[in-house]
């Protein structure tokens, strides 16, 4: 399929496209206004905290949930009025990926391979190799590891050979090791042509692995762009260790440097761990760092340490989401 | 279409669900076999070979019982055509007691009908799609490039074909087991049918003896839909529901529900129109009298065949357009 798109000249096909979508359950507005678009060969990250709205818009691409207003195409079907035209593009694991535990991992492949046209018996045994889980495919799924069920639905998800890979929180449940391959090979997939819809909660997974994302919050995109870009748009943190602290801080004011009032709400807290109290947070630009440490030490105050802090997607998360419970 | 009806099957077989069903059947029917067995012992030994006698006792015994006062109206009405059909019976020289492999299945499957059928039904009913839900397999079935309603239809085919075979099953294990209790023969017994109720007036104009497995055929169709009927409602709860074990529980408690008013032979008329007392269909094979004045096999089957329809319709609506939340 890279090669059709190659020859068409757009290597940037649009895949996935999501225009103003709505949804209200009950009284309630869950998800109020998304917008994105996904392009193959592209890992599109969906980043939000719990309750946001990632689940039932994910659910809404693969036509589980209907939009109360908007508009979803995958590979220009409309997912809500061609579904069979617009589904047969998707691979998707909801959630966790749930398969019948009373069957074998193959006859679970078997069952899915039915339900779509023109996967043969070579096919599943090629998606098993892909996921490697040759050994044990024949085994009853309940004997399985959740790692190994994960892999199982990241098979079935594959049988079909889909051009939208659409995962919910796939990280969940695996150890490092595991989380590290699932990187790996989601990247594999992406190089083929696949485009990749991850949705996380872990913004340093999410940072690592995807090409552009969006962050989402109570039901509205906050933003979408690439990750440098997001990340550039970030404010430039230097946290300050003074002794005194009182007489320190009072001279960086008196510089004009902006603090920080509570920095836990856009910080990683594992940045201030083990500073206890004595921390200054303040925003400022990295190349002032040297004049303001000559000027502190003129005035006797001791510097104890000056740290520059990277902007992150955890932090601009924590910014724009104002600390709203994140993990 | 065939292939979804493939899967589902598939799954039916490996939930083991069926074969459960069919162990109920081995563990229970020798049971009830044991019991008959007992039962045909004891008038054996009390009036030996002479079964004129025992009905005539019979006929006696219910008709001393008219006189009291201390009967209620009710069963009077009961015992009056008990006693008109005895007496059909002794006129034509036919042994109404006669056991055998094929009356005792007749008989167990004419008391299996309204109750035991239908929990068998529900076994597998109940959970067909409320079991996706709960274990949340529904997602994947609901993500592929397939309609809902024709993943909702192949789930109903495939219902329908186990009920079936519970029906054929039901009749084959009763013949085999009680065969061995009472000898395989029978299958050319007279029986009579036709009884017309009329008020406590039995109208015996149209009664006829048919081989005993014509009855059983006959039986059996009106079994065959009551489990029919029985199986959509279960069907439309297990779509409304998502739990399954909710979904079982409503469905019994209808079918107990239903029982307890057939039994109160109730004075609330308008009760016949629901689905759980029209569920004795064999009832109007054999003669026994109607719960509620003014039904009629024609009634009961309309009555069932509009309650099943009406699931259907539910069953497909909600499918198709519920949001998949969990």
């Amino acid at each position: 399929m890279t090669a059709n798109n190659r020859v068409v000249g757009e290597q940037q096909q649009t895949v996935l496209s999501v225009q103003h979508i709505k949804k209200k359950i009950g009284k309630k507005w869950i998800v109020q206004d998304v917008t994105f678009e996904v392009k193959a060969g592209e890992i599109f990250g969906f980043l939000g905290p719990n309750g946001a709205g990632k689940t039932t818009t994910i659910r809404m691409l693969v036509d589980l949930i209907r939009p109360t207003e908007g508009k979803i195409q995958i590979c220009g079907y409309d997912v809500q009025k061609q579904p069979e035209q617009a589904l047969a593009y998707v691979g998707s694991i909801v959630e966790n990926p749930e398969v019948y535990t009373y069957l074998t991992g193959w006859e679970n492949l078997e069952h899915f391979a039915r339900m779509m046209p023109g996967v043969s018996t070579a096919r599943i045994a090629e998606v098993v190799d892909t996921v490697r889980l040759g050994a044990r495919i024949h085994d009853k799924v309940k004997t399985y590891s959740l790692g190994m069920r994960q892999r199982l639905g990241i098979a079935q998800a594959l049988l079909g050979r889909p051009k939208l890979l659409i995962m919910d929180e796939p990280t969940n449940g695996l150890d490092p090791k595991g989380i590290k391959e699932l990187r790996v090979f989601i990247r594999k997939l992406a190089e083929e042509g696949m485009a990749v819809f991850v949705s996380s909660h872990l913004l340093s997974e999410i940072q690592l692995l995807c090409d552009r994302v969006a962050i989402i919050s109570q039901g509205r995109v906050l933003a979408v762009g690439t990750v440098e870009e997001l990340i550039a748009d970030g404010t430039n943190y230097v946290v300050w260790q003074l002794e005194p602290r009182a007489g320190g801080e009072a001279l960086l004011i008196a510089d004009g440097v902006r603090l920080v009032e509570d920095p836990d709400n856009v910080l990683d807290v594992a940045i201030l761990a083990g500073m206890g109290d004595h921390a200054i947070v303040t925003i400022m630009s990295p190349d002032q760092i040297a004049n303001q440490v000559s000027r502190l030490v003129k005035q006797g105050i001791s510097v104890e340490s000056v740290q520059k802090i990277n902007p992150t997607l955890e932090q601009l998360f924590l910014e724009m989401t104002e600390g709203e419970g994140i993990e | 279409m065939i292939p979804l009806v493939k899967n589902e099957m598939i799954k039916m077989i490996k939930k083991k669900r069926f074969y459960v069903i069919l162990l109920v059947l081995v563990v229970l029917v020798p049971m009830f076999a044991y019991a008959q067995l007992k039962v045909s012992m004891n008038s054996q030994e009390k009036y030996g070979d002479d079964w004129r006698r025992q009905v005539q006792q019979g006929i006696t015994d219910n008709q001393n019982s008219l006189g009291s006062d201390r009967v209620p109206e009710e069963w009077k009405k009961y015992r009056k055509i008990y006693i008109q059909q005895m007496k059909y019976y002794l006129e034509h020289d036919i042994n109404p007691q006669q056991t055998g492999g094929v009356s005792f299945t007749r008989e167990f499957l004419n008391n299996a009908a309204t109750l035991f059928i239908p929990l068998l039904i529900m076994g597998v009913g109940s959970d067909i799609v409320s079991s996706e839900r709960t274990t949340g397999t529904v997602k994947m079935l609901l993500t592929r490039p397939i309609r809902r309603w024709k993943i909702l239809l192949s789930k109903l085919i495939t219902l329908l074909m186990f009920v079936s075979l519970i029906v054929v099953s039901a009749y084959v294990i009763c013949y085999l087991i009680s065969g061995l209790f009472f000898g395989y023969g029978g299958f050319n017994m007279p029986v009579l049918t036709g009884f017309v109720l009329n008020g406590a007036e039995v109208d015996i104009s149209g009664v006829h003896a048919v081989p005993q497995w014509e009855y059983l055929l006959m039986q059996a169709g009106l079994i065959w839909f009551v489990s029919i009927t029985v199986a959509m409602l279960a069907f439309m709860v297990s779509v409304l529901v998502r739990s399954t074990a909710a979904s079982i529980v409503i469905m019994m408690a209808a079918l107990i529900a239903g029982n307890i008013l057939t039994n109160m032979a109730s004075a609330w008329t308008s009760a016949k129109y629901l689905f759980m007392v029209n569920l004795g269909l064999t009832n109007y094979l054999a003669g026994s009298p109607a719960p509620i004045e003014g039904m009629t096999l024609g009634f009961s089957l309309m009555i069932l065949a509009i309650w099943a329809v009406c699931s259907l319709f539910v069953s497909f609506l909600v499918f198709t357009k519920q949001d998949i939340l969990n």
